[in-house]
């Protein structure tokens, strides 16, 4: 098992090594691309190799719960934290997928990157964020999972202003990280309660867990609320949520990999991990079902009017994460992984073959200006299965996962989360189509020249069909025949509470069947509008298709409710207070001290020898007299 | 004979006449010959204390006194006489580079 600790460290190694080699070759020792890529590489395939290890030492026995200590890094008293990895199916299953399809995607880089003149840099800052996410996922304990969590934020931020040239960009950053920030806070409000309370029995989640019971219920209530904080602003949810879509800014692998398959799922998975938590308190959980409800349905209805292809998957994502939360709060918490599981694949595809679009147009990312690219067909398969795939249609991956949160929501009886499941789903389905039409089946001809996508590029968008296809396969239903080999795989580390109603085979197949209807209602309503789609005249839009496109003008009233008030206060502070007040202190004091000093050497330090000697003599008598005042005593 | 506060009381005299010659005398001679004055007038306070209290460290300080004036009448004569060298004149109120 000694291995978990190269498999996080690697992508570390790997990362400084190329940031090294990068200032070298700026100061004049040239290294060439080739030899970059190679740096690029090796330590996410080697932590790929050693994730499927690790993943297959578990298999051989789920119910194995292994910590892997490292060293001991913070004692104080009683207090001690250790540099471990804790090592249960939760995080191995994680880890599996976290560095495969981190391998694939830097693999994918290599190609889409090409002639970038960062094209070092980028890589450095990839390892650097699958390190910091490894850590997060196998952490022992919640503040090595906060040093893998802000390390994620922190290389989020370096990748999204990766082209640092465009203020926007830099901008978009500076949103992401804020944002994350605020998250944060809440994550630590969080974790030091839960410290203060049962911190001193041990502070790793194994302890906590089985110390679970010593907290009282509305501690218990603040503890999973504030760490819930965190997890909207990680995974983009209502309310913190609106650095996503300008997050879009980056290079397109960095919207794969980082706001697809894994950062953005870090609230999830902390949520799963904290379930001894979550289980006891189904209120709470309840909240965060319904804001994932909320931001699922709210997304999927802003992503029907959006025209940037990558604006429309981070809406999507921002959707799908929402089903994840409804998941994890009712309760159903392997079925939230399970989403997560299967999104990476899909989503990751997603983006990639978006990329390969974008790549093949010319870097067109206006999903109305796009040619007929149906011709491109190493880029047209592998998306249709993707577009499949989130819409939920079987047997593709999405489908098994988003019915079981479907089928999970509607036995613990909160049928109002599952209508706008439901309706979301149909809405996915939608847009989805919507954007796979526009894209593939456009009548217009704008774009004469199509850039073929290099093999290295076409070949990671095959193997991510495949996953997208069988990967919905780990978690079958019983109905079909399967063992639900995901659920079993993680009870052994994550806490059921929750009542579930037993559902009859019967209504199982009559709720699949109404998912899959609203999934082809959808689909059917994209085909009718957008396949051979022609320029058509400007509808009428009224008030709510103008609200819906400009994304509820949530971003405008962040900007008037908070920013704007900050931006003021900093003025009146350094124009009024800082330029008037107290500069004049300042300087007045300095010219008081001025003037004292000279009159200070003016009078007593004028050379002349004798008042040099009278004071000396009045030295000397005072000296005289204190002494002979000690003397009497 | 003559009562030993006599001999404290000149002594005091003699020292607070030299020590307002060191002051406000102009002539670097007359202030050296104040700063001389200073040292036997304190001579003469030490032996009639030693009278006094019939110890014999006073008249041990003094012997040493002694010495030392002689000393440092033959330094400060050669700093004066580089003094005279460098202004051509006696007048204490010319050196003035002393000041900050």
């Amino acid at each position: 098992m000694g291995f978990v600790s190269l498999l996080v460290f690697l992508p570390f190694i790997g990362g400084t090594l190329i940031g090294v080699a990068y200032l070298a070759h700026l100061k004049g020792f040239k290294i060439s691309q080739k030899i970059f890529s190679l740096l690029a590489i090796w330590a996410p395939l080697a932590s790929a190799y050693l994730g499927a290890k690790l993943f297959l030492a578990v298999y051989n026995d789920p119910a194995s719960a292994i910590t892997v200590k490292v060293f001991q890094w913070i004692e104080v008293g009683d207090f001690t934290i250790n540099l471990s990895f804790y090592v249960d199916s939760l995080s191995a299953l994680m880890t599996l997928f976290v560095t495969f399809i981190a391998a694939l995607i830097h693999i994918y880089s290599i190609g889409y990157m090409n002639k970038d003149e960062g094209f070092a840099k980028f890589f450095a800052y990839m390892n650097l964020f699958l390190g910091s996410m490894l850590m997060l996922v196998l952490a022992d304990n919640p503040i090595l999972m906060f040093m893998g969590w802000e390390g994620v934020g922190a290389c989020s931020y370096l990748l999204i202003a990766f082209y640092y040239k465009d203020k926007a960009n830099v901008k978009a950053g500076n949103k992401a990280f804020i944002i994350n920030r605020i998250g944060d806070f809440g994550f630590v409000v969080g974790m030091l309660t839960l410290y203060v309370v049962v911190g001193k029995y041990g502070f790793d989640f194994a302890s906590l867990k089985a110390n679970a019971f010593l907290i009282p219920e509305y501690t218990i209530w603040f503890i999973t609320l504030f760490l819930f904080v965190g997890a909207a602003g990680k995974s983009a949810q209502i309310p913190l949520y609106t650095w996503l879509p300008d997050a879009m800014a980056g290079p397109t692998p960095v919207s794969a990999l980082i706001h697809a398959a894994t950062m953005v799922t870090a609230g999830v998975y902390m949520v799963a991990r904290f379930s001894f938590l979550y289980a006891e308190v189904p209120a709470v959980g309840e909240l965060i079902a319904y804001v994932g409800a909320f931001t699922a349905l709210v997304a999927a209805i802003i992503a029907t009017k959006q025209t940037d292809i990558k604006k429309i998957l981070a809406y999507s994502t921002m959707s799908q994460l929402g089903y994840m939360f409804i998941a994890v709060g009712i309760g159903a918490y392997s079925t939230g992984i399970f989403h997560v599981f299967t999104h990476a694949f899909f989503k990751a595809l997603l983006f990639l073959g978006a990329g390969a679009v974008i790549y093949a147009l010319h870097h067109e990312q206006n999903i109305f200006k796009m040619n007929n690219l149906k011709s491109l067909k190493i880029v047209y398969f592998p998306m249709l299965i993707a577009t499949l795939a989130i819409a939920g249609i079987p047997p593709f991956a999405g489908f098994f996962s988003k019915d079981e949160i479907l089928l999970n929501t509607f036995a613990s009886g909160h049928f109002l989360i599952y209508a706008m499941a439901l309706i979301t789903a149909g809405l996915t389905s939608y847009y989805m189509f919507r954007l796979f039409f526009l894209t593939f089946h456009n009548r217009e001809k704008s774009h004469a020249h199509i850039e073929q996508p290099p093999l290295i590029m076409t070949s990671i968008l095959v193997i991510l069909s495949v996953g997208s296809v069988f990967a919905g396969f780990a978690g079958l239903p019983e109905i079909f025949g399967g063992s639900n080999f995901i659920k079993s795989f993680l009870s052994h580390s994550l806490v059921y509470k929750a009542e579930f109603a037993h559902v009859s085979h019967s209504l199982e197949y009559i709720l699949m069947a109404l998912a899959i209807g609203i999934s082809l209602a959808g689909i059917f309503v994209a085909y009718k509008r957008f396949f051979r789609y022609k320029e058509q005249s400007e509808l009428k839009e009224n008030a709510l298709v103008v609200a819906i496109k400009n994304k509820f003008f949530v971003d405008e009233m962040y900007e008037r409710a908070f920013v704007v008030p900050l931006v003021n206060t900093s003025r009146f502070i350094y124009g009024y207070l800082d330029r008037v007040i107290i500069y004049k202190i300042v300087q007045n004091s300095a010219v008081a001290l001025n003037r004292v000093s000279h009159f200070y050497g003016r009078v007593f330090q004028n050379g002349d020898v004798k008042w040099y000697l009278v004071y000396m003599l009045g030295a000397i008598a005072a000296i005289a007299i204190y002494l002979e005042g000690l003397i009497n005593v | 004979m003559i009562p030993v506060e006599y001999y404290l009381g000149v002594g005091f005299v003699l020292f607070f006449i030299g020590l307002v010659g060191v002051i406000a005398r102009r002539n670097v001679f007359t202030i050296f010959m104040s700063i001389e004055l200073m040292l036997n007038a304190v001579n003469l306070l030490f032996v009639s204390f030693a009278k006094m209290h019939a110890n014999m460290d006073g008249h041990a300080i003094a012997m040493i006194v002694m010495a030392l004036a002689a000393a440092e009448a033959a330094f400060g004569l050669a700093i004066i006489i580089i003094m005279y060298k460098s202004k051509e004149s006696l007048d204490i109120d010319l050196f003035r580079k002393i000041r900050g």
